[in-house]
């Protein structure tokens, strides 16, 4: 999932304080699970808003959508969004420009910090997982991803950095190319990281679109 | 001769190198550079010039590789991932050579965090075995990475390192043998100091086969003080300090630890140049310039040979 994090108080108050009526949008998926901008994170950010704005009479609405990276479930708002002169989203950065380009003459306002794609360790605390590098080489490296959870991504490691099964960047982050070993050793496919892999493909730095098979067709006939 | 540096004739006339290092100062400081390379000249084969070193800014390696070569002295230009992508790279390797600079080392470089900068961008586009990869196919087939011709291609002897003593121990020598599939032409090692360990480090490359294409510089640091031996054993990541080290510089006399210190680093360097598959030595003496005309004479690899 997608993991993020509120921002703090101040940061959402300051950025609310010169409007008048603010509708506070929450997402009901990865943010929701990650307890950052779920339905109740809406109710207590409203909460703590409305007692800061008591005496300016700023009014704060709630909606929480399925999702906010869905035009379908944006639409749930269209006739909404008129009452309010600011909307104030929960939802992960891609989220809020769906929600933005939804609405392009309301000021879009981020309430969460958008941290990374990853995984529950245990409730409430979660562990970054993915890059999103778009070139997945966990076939190769063990199920370890050395792009994200080695320090400096590399291909090739571990680097002379390697301390005693720990990241020289801390030692309570392991480190990456230990980990890759130890799976690769255990399950007697050490063979795969013998070779040199090559400088990766890294051209993930523009906007990237993904059309599952099937959907060519009917994206073009749509864009014709 | 792929390179032809010194440092390459040296080892090729089958003399035991030994080499130097030098950090660039933290601003234009041209003297201090100057004044560090008078105690190397003529006792070192080549001189390191280290790469924004611990991720402090410094001035660029190649600039003091210059003025290594303006004083006289060959340099070794270290260059890190960290840094620069695939692009600058290129462009500081065509650069380098131009300006008469045929040595480079290879290096992932330190993490960001520990530098004067923690909050900068990492770049690690390629890794350091990447890195040397590019270098040899500029070098040898005349290619930028992307394929495209080079027009006059830059000559450079590639150095990589290697760390003999990490977890898993049983990697380290596969993880050498990828530097030399991916064109090491030599080797300069983390600091040693557990012999025991890079004996068998150094058995494990003959029986490989790797000593036959590589050539393996040991990193030699002499200890100037107990707090260094002990900062060095729980602090710096991938170093390995046996206690029989910090109990041999405790056994003597305060004002002699340094010196023992000396003596440690010299009985060790005696001891590669008898080591089959060790080709030279690199010293490594931190902020300690000074000393290294003692050091070379006292570990009996002076005259530095002529080729």
């Amino acid at each position: 999932m997608i993991v993020a994090e509120r921002k703090p108080f101040d940061e959402i108050r300051n950025m609310v304080s010169n409007y008048k009526k603010v509708l506070t949008v929450g997402c009901g998926t990865c943010v929701a699970v990650c307890l950052a901008g779920g339905s109740k994170e809406v109710e207590t950010l409203n909460a703590e808003l409305n007692l800061a704005f008591k005496k300016d009479g700023i009014e704060f609405g709630a909606e929480t959508l399925e999702r906010q990276c869905d035009m379908e479930f944006l639409a749930e708002l269209d006739n909404k969004v008129d009452q309010y002169d600011c909307l104030l989203s929960m939802a992960c950065g891609a989220g809020i420009q769906f929600l933005a380009e939804r609405f392009p003459n309301k000021p879009v306002l981020p309430a969460v910090n958008t941290s990374f794609i990853g995984v529950n360790l245990d409730v409430g605390w979660y562990e970054e997982k993915c890059r999103a590098c778009g070139q997945c080489v966990l076939a190769m490296t063990g199920g370890v991803c050395p792009v994200t959870m080695c320090a400096k991504s590399l291909f090739n490691g571990p680097c002379g950095g390697t301390n005693k099964t720990s990241c020289e960047i801390h030692t309570d982050q392991p480190c990456a190319w230990f980990k890759i070993y130890e799976r690769l050793s255990g399950q007697g496919r050490l063979a795969q990281i013998m070779t040199v892999s090559p400088p990766n493909d890294w051209s993930n730095q523009k906007p990237r679109k993904v059309i599952q098979p099937g959907y060519e067709e009917r994206i073009k006939a749509m864009h014709s | 001769m792929k390179a032809g540096s010194k440092l390459e004739r040296v080892l090729k006339a089958g003399h035991f190198a030994f080499t130097g290092e030098v950090g660039p100062p933290r601003g234009a400081n041209v003297n201090s550079i100057r004044e560090k390379l008078k105690h190397l000249k003529g006792n070192v084969d080549m001189v390191n010039v280290t790469d924004n070193q611990t991720a402090m800014v410094r001035m660029s390696s190649w600039a003091a590789s210059i003025i290594c070569i303006q004083e006289g002295v060959e340099p070794n230009f270290q260059m890190v991932c960290r840094d620069r992508n695939r692009i600058a790279m290129q462009a500081d390797i065509l650069g380098a050579y131009a300006h008469g600079i045929r040595n480079m080392l290879c290096l992932s470089g330190d993490h960001q965090m520990f530098g004067d900068h923690p909050q900068s961008k990492g770049v690690f586009d390629l890794d350091s075995m990447q890195l040397i990869m590019m270098v040899k196919k500029m070098r040898d087939e005349g290619k930028f990475l992307s394929g495209a011709d080079i027009d006059v291609k830059p000559e450079i002897f590639i150095g990589a390192a290697a760390n003999p003593f990490a977890e898993p121990f049983e990697w380290r020598v596969h993880r050498l043998a990828k530097k030399v599939a991916a064109g090491a032409d030599f080797i300069q090692t983390q600091c040693v100091y557990n012999m025991p360990k890079i004996r068998e480090w150094i058995r494990q490359a003959n029986d490989m086969g790797l000593t036959e294409k590589v050539y393996i510089l040991p990193g030699v640091t002499p200890m100037k003080s107990i707090g260094m031996a002990k900062y060095m054993q729980s602090k710096v990541p991938g170093m390995d300090v046996p206690d029989e080290i910090i109990k041999r510089l405790q056994g003597v006399d305060k004002k002699k630890v340094a010196d023992e210190g000396i003596k440690i680093a010299c009985e060790q360097i005696a001891e590669f140049k008898e080591m089959k598959g060790v080709a030279g030595v690199h010293l490594m003496p931190i902020e300690w310039e000074h000393m290294v005309p003692e050091i070379a004479e006292r570990a009996g690899v002076l005259p530095r040979p002529e080729v």
